[in-house]
């Protein structure tokens, strides 16, 4: 007997929902690209566009949502469904946060009077690491791609070590000049890094089921 | 907002006992409305005045009024053969008549005056098709419909509906004697017969209801307690009774 495709719409639906993620993931890595080079070229133009562009975000999460919501109310969704579902919840959630450091980063620069002096290269490194990872695990989503999403979570250690170094270098240079700004700069970066590690943590759970924690994470 | 089909203040009494309490339900054009309530709420008692098959009931007494495209289908002057092939029901448990799967299907279009072989033929096909049966049974259109699985069975039914062509159609738990996937394809049926007709559909299954059905509206002793857009219905509703319900705490 032939197969015949049921449940078309619900088919339709989750898969809506999964190019809003990917949508929203590129969002939210246009968002850090734009807000480190606002930065860097004390473009406060384009600082001002990373912040208006935040609602884009926002209601993209709040679209997610919504329509994650209706489908677990109709549809009752399972196995790797469900996982499509409760991921999409979560991986919006890191995105919307990541969008939000973007924003973080972009309103320094829109406040400062002039640009900051400081050597730049550590907190390049910091941010290329940043927004590497953000593309690494959004692609990893999109393509189901778990060997992707394992190198992210290795990634996060790159970052950390970046980090601490982004902190010793400001602090070296810059004496008193903008230290806590180019410091908080930096946490930001260092904790985008750490909500794309989440989503690759949860891609491995949406193709896998396998729950990856922090403490056993693969480079340890 | 298109309405195929209207009830205002509708009552109805089985003899002295009422069954239903001023019902006033929009049945929007081509959308599926879902009948949700507990078992003796009245959904199969409103179903069928729909199509006014409560007149072949001894004793039942109807007021209020029920549109049909706007007019009024109670009216003295409505033709009822023409009434019931304009609105078609499909019932809980599949009943196809004891001959053959062709012979189910040309029934209805005989009986309103085709006679043409060719033209049959095609009316044959194409509700079958329709009620995604066809690529199954087209190699044995003459065997006997009794020996076709439930599932099939009930898309039968649905083709026999189809085949005359009717605006609305009405189902009373069309899926309650099926399997799981059946149940699926009758769902995605459904979905796809909405682009041309207008649903109402009588479901024990709450999820079923969730699924498939564009509006809810819940019954519970007789009344209509709450109508909404399902997403609505099945995210927030406003009666406490219609969100116990669905959420199985009574029922
Ligand atoms: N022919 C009839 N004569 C007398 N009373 C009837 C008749 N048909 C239904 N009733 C009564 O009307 C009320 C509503 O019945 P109805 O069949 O519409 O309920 P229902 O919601 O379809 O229930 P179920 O979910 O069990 O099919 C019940 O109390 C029932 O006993
Ligand atoms: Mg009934």
């Amino acid at each position: 007997m032939e197969q015949q495709i049921t449940r078309k719409a619900y088919i339709e639906e989750l898969a809506k929902i999964q190019e809003k993620v990917v949508e929203m993931g590129i969002a939210a890595e246009t968002a850090c690209k734009n807000a480190i080079e606002a930065l860097l070229n004390f473009d406060k133009n384009l600082a001002a566009e990373v912040m208006k562009n935040d609602d884009i975000i926002d209601d993209l999460l709040i679209d997610i949502e919504d329509s994650c919501i209706l489908l677990i109310a109709k549809q009752q969704p399972i196995a790797h469904d469900l996982r499509v579902i409760t991921t999409a919840f979560k991986i919006s959630t890191d995105l919307e946060r990541i969008g939000d450091h973007a924003f973080d980063i972009a309103k320094i620069t829109c406040n400062s009077k002039k640009a900051f002096d400081f050597d730049e290269t550590s907190i390049k490194k910091l941010s290329d690491c940043a927004v590497n990872m953000i593309n690494m695990s959004t692609t990893a989503y999109k393509n189901a791609d778990v060997n992707m999403a394992e190198k992210v979570c290795i990634e996060d250690d790159t970052a950390d070590s970046l980090f601490a170094k982004t902190l010793t270098q400001i602090a070296a240079f810059n004496e008193n000049k903008g230290i806590s700004e180019l410091s908080f700069i930096s946490r930001y970066l260092e904790r985008i890094g750490d909500h794309a590690t989440n989503i690759a943590e949860w891609v491995i759970y949406l193709e896998t089921a396998e729950r990856i924690r922090k403490t056993n994470r693969l480079s340890d | 907002m298109q309405y195929k089909m209207q009830t205002k203040n509708l009552n109805l009494h089985y003899g002295n006992k009422q069954a239903l309490y001023n019902i006033s339900l929009d049945v929007p054009t081509n959308k599926v409305v879902a009948l949700i309530g507990p078992s003796g709420c009245g959904k199969s008692t409103f179903l069928k005045t729909l199509n006014r098959m409560n007149d072949l009931v001894e004793n039942v007494h109807i007021d209020g009024d029920i549109f049909l495209d706007g007019s009024d289908i109670y009216a003295p002057d409505t033709d009822i053969v023409h009434l019931r092939k304009r609105v078609g029901m499909v019932f809980q448990r599949p009943n196809p008549f004891p001959m053959s799967i062709y012979e189910n299907i040309a029934y209805g279009p005989r009986i309103h005056g085709i006679s043409n072989k060719k033209q049959l033929d095609e009316i044959v096909e194409k509700s079958l098709r329709n009620a995604a049966l066809w690529d199954e049974v087209k190699d044995r259109l003459n065997d006997s419909a009794m020996g076709m699985s439930g599932g099939q069975q009930q898309r039968l039914c649905i083709a026999r509906v189809l085949a005359v062509e009717p605006e609305v159609i009405l189902m009373d738990e069309p899926c309650s004697a099926l399997d799981p996937i059946s149940t699926m394809k009758i769902e995605e049926l459904v979905t796809v017969l909405k682009e041309k007709y207008t649903i109402v559909m009588v479901t024990h299954n709450m999820q079923q209801a969730a699924r498939v059905s564009d509006y809810t509206a819940f019954f519970l002793n007789g009344k209509l307690i709450e109508h909404d857009i399902t997403d609505v219905i099945f995210t927030n509703p406003s009666n406490k009774e219609t969100e116990d319900y669905i959420s199985g705490r009574f029922g």
